[in-house]
């Protein structure tokens, strides 16, 4: 076959095929309107960002975060939207799989000339992932190190005092959590899920600027730029459930390319009802370490109780309608200070809940 | 046939090297009935083929028992039998790359060079990269 040339400069040899449009672009091509479409993602409506705002890359050394870092970095500059750029990366104490994902972040800090925070569950909750594996078993232990994952997250970016976090998210993920959340009934999570930013009241910003970006342009986009990433399957992961809707999507894919965006369309569309949104619950704080709950403890202090108890996977099942201080001897996590003097200040409400919904929710997905 | 494996590779944005240790030169001879290919694999792919992650090999012009030319249909099932050293399913669908698998010819998006039917020329070079693993 003759080379075909760039549908878009008309000159240039066409290297990628485009899912998104069929269209087909040459090197530089494509990089200028992967750029440029989030810039406009971006910019959309009010914005994402504010000027001088100081936003944390959630950074795991994988290819989204990565490019998502690279692209971030150059539209801060070549469109001068004055952000405070950070790296933020969790070490969840997965050896032969966290610490080597780590050194790519390193290095990225290096290259991209920006402030690296790594905060660890050790740390945090004086666990690592392979200490509660050993613990709980191979089944199930996602469920501890998601709700571990999303605390420690919100805990370093109120360390390093920014006010939005980026996660690399990308069409691809978006579309396979809408596929996930309609599987499983979780209404409200549907609703949340395919939003460009959530920002609840008490919560920091958290915005994914890859919402329209296919993984495969992502992918592309890492090889023509020679970004160092990495990208070897977390040792624990099986996350059976996830990875057959992956499946299901990339063979979706495969046969329309659209799939993608039409599906990250339909979860946009599903409108809760208000009878549905006034059943959801209120949300407070943990009465233990402070963090954004719906309970009296949050799911990271419930399952840290059993954890601390010596329970193996029946951990999940520990209640979150509690008292305020930990059994004696037990670790605790230390309290949330995003708003220091705030917390010092005010009393949560007290409100009558269903205190064990959200785990038994939470199990039940994972029985499945 | 014979199969060359390189040392680690040098960092290429593939993610799998911290490395930059270089390439190293095919040692077998190609036969005139041969091409040389080579073939680079990105996202964790390397862990199915015996935890290598560049090859450079030798295969047939034309497929075995036809006239037809080696084309990249053939390249995949020449990969399976020789050197895809464990869990198939995560490479191979049918006759096919297991979709989420991106493949660079030369590189260019195999989309844009006929996929499966197209020929392969001496010294070309075939990436495979997975996207399946997270970000
Ligand atoms: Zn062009
Ligand atoms: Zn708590």
């Amino acid at each position: 076959m003759p080379p075909t040339p760039c549908s878009l400069c008309q000159t240039a040899r066409a290297l990628v095929k485009r899912p998104k449009t069929g269209q087909q672009v040459c090197k530089s091509c494509f990089f200028e309107v992967f750029e440029t479409e989030v810039h406009n993602t971006i910019i959309e409506g009010n914005g994402l960002f504010k000027r001088g705002e100081k936003v944390a890359i959630g950074a795991s050394g994988g290819k989204d975060s990565t490019v998502l870092a690279h692209v971030l970095s150059t539209l801060n500059q070549r469109y001068d939207y004055g952000l405070d750029l950070y790296l933020l990366s969790i070490d969840e104490g997965i050896t032969g799989y966290r610490d080597d994902s780590l050194e790519t972040v390193k290095q990225n800090q290096v290259e991209y000339g920006l402030p690296l925070k790594i905060l660890s569950y050790d740390d945090l909750y004086g666990w690592t992932m392979d200490k509660i594996v050993s613990q709980v078993g191979r089944k199930n232990n996602c469920t501890f190190c998601g709700v571990f994952r999303r605390q420690a997250l919100d805990r370093g970016a109120a360390q390093l005092g920014v006010d939005h976090i980026v996660t690399g998210h990308n069409a691809d993920d978006i579309a396979e959590t809408v596929l996930m959340n309609i599987m499983r009934g979780d209404i409200a999570r549907l609703g949340r899920c395919t939003a460009v930013t959530t920002e609840g009241e008490d919560t920091i910003k958290r915005s994914k600027p890859f919402k329209y970006a296919y993984e495969k342009e992502i992918v592309m986009y890492a090889y023509f730029k020679k970004l160092t990433y990495f990208s070897t399957e977390c040792i624990y992961s099986p996350d059976a459930y996830r990875g057959h809707a992956r499946v299901f999507l990339k063979d979706l894919e495969s046969i329309r390319p659209s799939a993608i965006i039409d599906i990250i369309h339909s979860g946009e569309s599903f409108v809760l009802q208000e009878g549905v949104q006034r059943g959801m619950k209120a949300m407070q704080t943990c009465k233990r370490c402070g963090y954004i709950s719906s309970n009296d403890l949050c799911k990271a202090c419930a399952l840290l109780q059993g954890l601390e108890a010596g329970l193996d996977r029946s951990a999940l099942r520990q209640t979150q309608d509690s008292t305020t201080l930990a059994p004696d001897g037990q670790r605790t996590i230390p309290k949330y200070d995003r708003h220091a003097t705030a917390f010092e200040l005010s009393t949560p409400p007290k409100i009558e809940l269903h205190a064990t919904e959200g785990i038994e929710r939470a199990v039940k997905a994972i029985a499945l | 046939m014979s199969v060359v494996a390189t040392e680690m590779p040098s960092t290429s944005g593939l993610g799998y090297s911290h490395s930059n240790a270089p390439e190293q030169v095919a040692s077998s001879i190609r036969q005139d009935d041969q091409l040389e290919i080579r073939i680079e694999f990105g996202g964790g792919l390397h862990l199915l083929f015996s935890q290598k992650p560049k090859y450079t090999i030798h295969i047939p012009r034309t497929i075995p028992s036809t006239s037809q030319h080696t084309n990249v249909k053939y390249l995949i099932q020449w990969m399976k039998e020789n050197i895809l050293s464990e869990r198939e399913e995560m490479f191979i669908d049918g006759d096919t790359v297991r979709p989420g698998i991106l493949v660079l010819i030369n590189d260019a998006d195999w989309e844009l060079e006929g996929e499966l039917d197209y020929e392969l020329q001496n010294r070309d070079e075939v990436v495979f990269i997975s996207t399946l693993h997270g970000g």
